[in-house]
């Protein structure tokens, strides 16, 4: 697994970490999880709660929410699509790409010539080859001419897939 | 370690859609959404969906039982960590794979590695923790395996939001 320590973040105290490692398997399914955190961790439960709020506020908790399997749900293709895009359109066009309401990740990202010329990652799922690749054709519009080369990398296999950890502070040496 | 085939894929061009009820439908969608961080959040969302909350939690959890979630909660944002996080890739001759990718994935700091379709043909995510350990990582990774490693960190994060409509 791999592992973050935070040391001395001022983003997050020691509780704050704690609510972390306690959560990074989810959130417990009762009426109340702050209470039941709460309990775990020897913290009100509304303590629990506003120390949720400050962390999705500051941006170290993207949301709480629902992580689905896409495969699951039928998205079989997972494409990650790749653009090379002028240096000086990238910053605004990466937006515009970002916005694209199927694109689940957009980055920009170096080029290793010669082997490598895309700065612009987008990733794409889909139920088809075709969804993803229509899907791509959107994208290549939104970036029109400062564009001049891009390719779809399908995933063939997951080789390992074990997320991103926390430690707990006790593993520490 | 294997690779572990993704699906086995009966054709490119037939999709598999699977079959979920209204409500586990109302639910996947709205759920990826974030739920609200108020003093009774799933009574919220219940009331949200006109469902009673002992119905919502029980069809969540049957959906993360069943696999078709493979989570529920908060949605780290790793770069705010303080931790070192990038995107590598490398070329590995098809004779290499399986070795290399054992290789690689001995790693504690690989987090997902991805066979892709292309001729840089490993792909991985490398999460450190300081921003150090990832050149230190990626120096070991090569001298174990005697391939190069493209380092390929994100140099700016466009905003989008992943949601996948069922």
């Amino acid at each position: 697994m791999s592992t973050f320590t935070l040391k001395s973040d001022p983003v997050l105290s020691n509780r704050d970490r704690e609510l972390i490692v306690a959560t990074q398997s989810g959130l417990p399914l009762v009426s109340d999880p702050w209470a039941e955190l709460g309990k775990q961790l020897d913290m009100p439960a509304d303590e629990v709660l506003s120390r949720f709020q400050r962390m999705q506020e500051a941006g170290v908790i993207r949301r709480v929410a629902a992580v689905p399997d896409h495969y699951k749900l039928g998205y079989r293709f997972n494409g990650m699509t790749v653009w090379d895009v002028r240096d000086d359109a990238i910053a605004q066009l990466g937006e515009k790409v970002g916005c694209l309401p199927f694109v689940s990740h957009c980055y920009r990202r170096p080029r290793h010539l010669p082997y490598w010329s895309f700065n612009l990652f987008a990733m794409v799922h889909g139920i088809s080859r075709e969804e993803v690749e229509h899907k791509a054709a959107q994208i290549r519009e939104v970036l029109g001419d400062a564009c001049t080369g891009h390719t779809i990398l399908y995933s063939s296999a997951i080789l390992k897939k074990t997320g991103l950890r926390l430690k707990k502070q006790t593993d520490k040496q | 370690m294997s690779a572990i085939a993704e699906r086995s894929k009966p054709s490119d061009h037939m999709p598999v859609l699977p079959e979920f009820t209204p409500l586990e439908r109302a639910i996947i969608n709205r759920l990826q959404y974030g739920l609200p961080l108020t003093r009774t959040p799933y009574k919220d969302v219940a009331d949200e969906l006109g469902v009673s909350e002992v119905t919502l939690l029980k069809h969540l959890q049957a959906l993360l039982d069943n696999g078709t979630l493979t989570r529920f909660g908060p949605m780290f944002h790793a770069g705010e960590m303080g931790g070192g996080l990038t995107l590598a890739a490398m070329r590995i001759p098809e004779q290499d794979f399986a070795n290399v990718t054992e290789q690689v994935n001995s790693f504690p700091e690989v987090a997902h590695n991805y066979r892709r379709e292309h001729e840089l043909n490993m792909w991985f995510v490398l999460a450190t923790e300081t921003p150090e350990g990832i050149d230190e990582t990626i120096q070991r990774i090569e001298s174990l395996t005697g391939y190069p490693v493209y380092n390929m960190p994100k140099e700016q994060e466009f905003h989008v939001h992943l949601h996948f409509e069922v």
